[in-house]
């Protein structure tokens, strides 16, 4: 099958008075249409950004996205309406992201007025809210309320409603979950799966809540300074990552048992600046294992095995370090 | 048993909206509800002071001049004869107007000049707010002095004399206001929907920086008030024998040591204004926070 969406080379940069700051720098990967793929990485790595270039909240800087087989990195005026018919977004905080002086009909309906769908005929407009409110789990007397009388779940119901009344076929999940609640987040996260089953939807899942990606995700990205350092599947990242950032990521998972913690890998040192990094690997000064060619050159991002993909010097020159972590490898803390 | 889970929502069956709420907000809040009552009526007496004035305003009577408060004239008379209580009345009329209009004038002028500067930022914003700082630098007063001086003296030049000095703190509330609503993520949603600027601007924007507006334009409405009696007070304002609290107090002037109270019920009747503004005033920017929960 195609890829639904491709991003070739994609760059976002934004002008600082210190200099240019490198938000996306270089990114590539494709998503088959229907399933979920997960972005993963610490604050500040771009990923954000990432989902907000691609549905065109931002321009990009270069780079391409292809999305259903054509080009829309820079589309006219006309093609953006369209585009928004097709690609939506989930925003992160369910206060902010809902107009506090409108209701939650009124929130909804906005879309189906801007595209003039059923015709402009308002009375079906309506009626297709109500439909939605219903397939997000709302109930139908919550219609005339305003968002500051709901609660966190139901507001980012609310924010799903608003994504699905395009209709569209892809949407990007701007961390929709980690201002909820542990158990809103199960209920949220079944709902976008249950969606994405029913409207075959195609999904990028931004997050830094490992245990969520890995729920809902297909394939992974782990990020680090607007790049991509590892790419595979779930299943196989879970199982054993290559990439040290991946690794000492991974390792802060914690193991849901008293008295028990998995060996963890400390990252020291600080965080390189963003802001015109040198042509080096960017992960060089935190990294336990950097040898001399890590400050000297960028590494790119390579197959190293089937599916996978990781941007690490270490892989080149055979000197693999493998760390797994499985629930074996763990420290008794206290007994 | 769906009587009881409707419970649990508690707040979303008082499908109350915002505006709602603040009155709710406002109407516990005694003093402020009085200055309303108050200001009403005294708008309702400005419109209707044909009817509610016991003397024509420009009515002299040479033989009843300087005449205390006494039960023809409620509160005397002038150097001329004329009752005071309806010069007052009439004045009213044009303190209101005036100062309800110089205001307007403000709000739009200022609240376009400010929703363009924060919503396009960068030069525009830059070009628009130093100009904005010139204009706060100068003395409000000195400014419309020097701009009623300018221009032949009347009621519609008053008013813009007044407003172009209020019009740099309503451009500085909507930038302030457009600048922290523009970082909010549904003004980026509404981009995401496919909404227009201008739908941005006029659905999105403006109706979520109304509190700020509507609090300083009552306290603002008291500043012009007082302006446009300073002004009048200057002879700079309105003209005799068009009554203006301002100028009945120029007027009065020079009989203040024998006859105070020509002197005292203009001036009770400005600060009477001044005060019922801006006690409502600080009972809407109570009320019109949202972050007090009642």
């Amino acid at each position: 099958m195609a890829s639904l969406l491709e991003v070739r080379h994609l760059k976002k940069y934004f002008q600082t008075p210190s200099g240019t700051l490198h938000a996306v720098d270089d990114v590539n990967f494709a998503i088959e249409s229907g399933e979920t793929l997960g972005v993963v990485g610490e604050s500040g790595c771009g990923k954000s950004t990432l989902g907000r270039t691609i549905v065109h909240l931002l321009a990009p800087t270069s780079g391409q996205i292809i999305f259903d087989g054509k080009d829309i990195s820079s589309p006219s005026k006309k093609e953006l309406k369209q585009l928004r018919k097709e690609m939506q977004m989930v925003f992160q905080d369910p206060f902010s992201s809902l107009n506090p002086r409108m209701t939650v009909k009124s929130i909804i309906q906005e879309a189906m007025e801007i595209h003039k769908l059923y015709g402009g005929d308002r009375r079906r407009q309506e009626q297709e809210v109500f439909k939605l409110m219903d397939t997000v789990g709302l109930a139908k007397r919550l219609a005339d309320s305003y968002p500051h009388e709901l609660d966190g779940g139901r507001r980012q119901r609310i924010g799903i409603a608003r994504a699905l009344a395009l209709e569209p076929r892809f949407i990007v999940c701007d961390e929709p979950v980690s201002a909820l609640d542990v158990s809103v987040q199960a209920q949220i996260l079944n709902l976008m799966q249950d969606l994405q089953e029913e409207k075959d939807l195609t999904y990028i899942f931004i997050t830094h809540d490992l245990s969520v990606v890995k729920h809902i995700s297909d394939n992974i990205c782990v990020m680090y300074l607007g790049k991509i350092v590892e790419q595979c599947s779930t299943d196989k990242l879970f199982e054993k990552q290559y990439h040290p950032y991946a690794q000492a990521l991974l390792s802060a998972i914690p193991i849901p048992k008293v008295g028990i913690q998995r060996k963890r890998i400390l990252l020291k040192g600080e965080i390189t600046s963003p802001i015109d990094p040198k042509p080096c690997c960017r992960f060089v000064a935190r990294c336990p294992h950097a040898i001399s060619l890590c400050s000297e050159e960028e590494p790119k991002l390579l197959e190293v095995e089937e599916g996978r993909f990781v941007a690490c010097h270490l892989q080149k020159i055979g000197r693999a370090v493998e760390l797994t972590v499985p629930d074996a490898d763990v420290v008794i803390i206290n007994q | 048993m769906s009587r009881r889970k409707r419970a649990s929502i508690g707040t979303s069956s008082s499908h109350s909206g915002y505006w709602a709420n603040a009155w709710g907000r406002l109407k516990k809040n005694k003093s402020a509800i009085v200055s309303l009552i108050l200001l009403i009526l005294m708008i309702l007496v400005a419109i209707f002071a044909k009817y509610v004035s016991p003397y024509p305003y420009d009515l002299q009577n040479p033989a009843e001049a300087y005449q205390s408060p006494s039960a023809q004239h409620w509160l005397g008379t002038d150097n001329f004869g004329r009752d005071i209580l309806s010069r007052i009345i009439y004045g009213g009329r044009i303190s209101l107007f005036v100062g309800f209009f110089s205001i307007f004038f403000a709000i739009i002028v200022g609240g376009i000049l400010g929703a363009v500067a924060g919503y396009y930022a960068g030069k525009i914003d830059n070009i628009l707010m130093r100009t904005m700082d010139i204009l706060m630098a100068i003395p409000g007063l000195l400014l419309a002095i020097t701009l009623a001086a300018a221009f032949e003296p009347g009621l519609r030049n008053v008013i813009i004399a007044i407003g172009v000095a209020e019009v740099p703190f309503y451009a500085r509330i909507l930038r302030s206001s457009v600048l922290s609503l523009k970082e909010q993520e549904f003004i980026e949603a509404a981009r995401c929907i496919g909404a227009s600027d201008k739908r941005i601007i006029l659905k999105h924007i403006i109706p979520n920086c109304l509190a700020p507006i509507i609090v300083q334009s009552t306290l603002g409405m008291a500043g012009a008030i007082l302006s446009v009696a300073s002004l009048s007070f200057l002879g700079l304002g309105i003209q005799p024998p068009t009554p203006e609290w301002g100028s009945m107090l120029s007027n009065a002037r020079q009989h203040i040591l024998n006859y105070p109270h020509m002197v005292v019920f203009p001036g009770l009747a400005i600060m009477l204004t001044i005060f019922v503004l801006n006690i409502l005033g600080d009972g809407l920017r109570d009320a019109l926070d949202p972050r007090l929960k009642d």
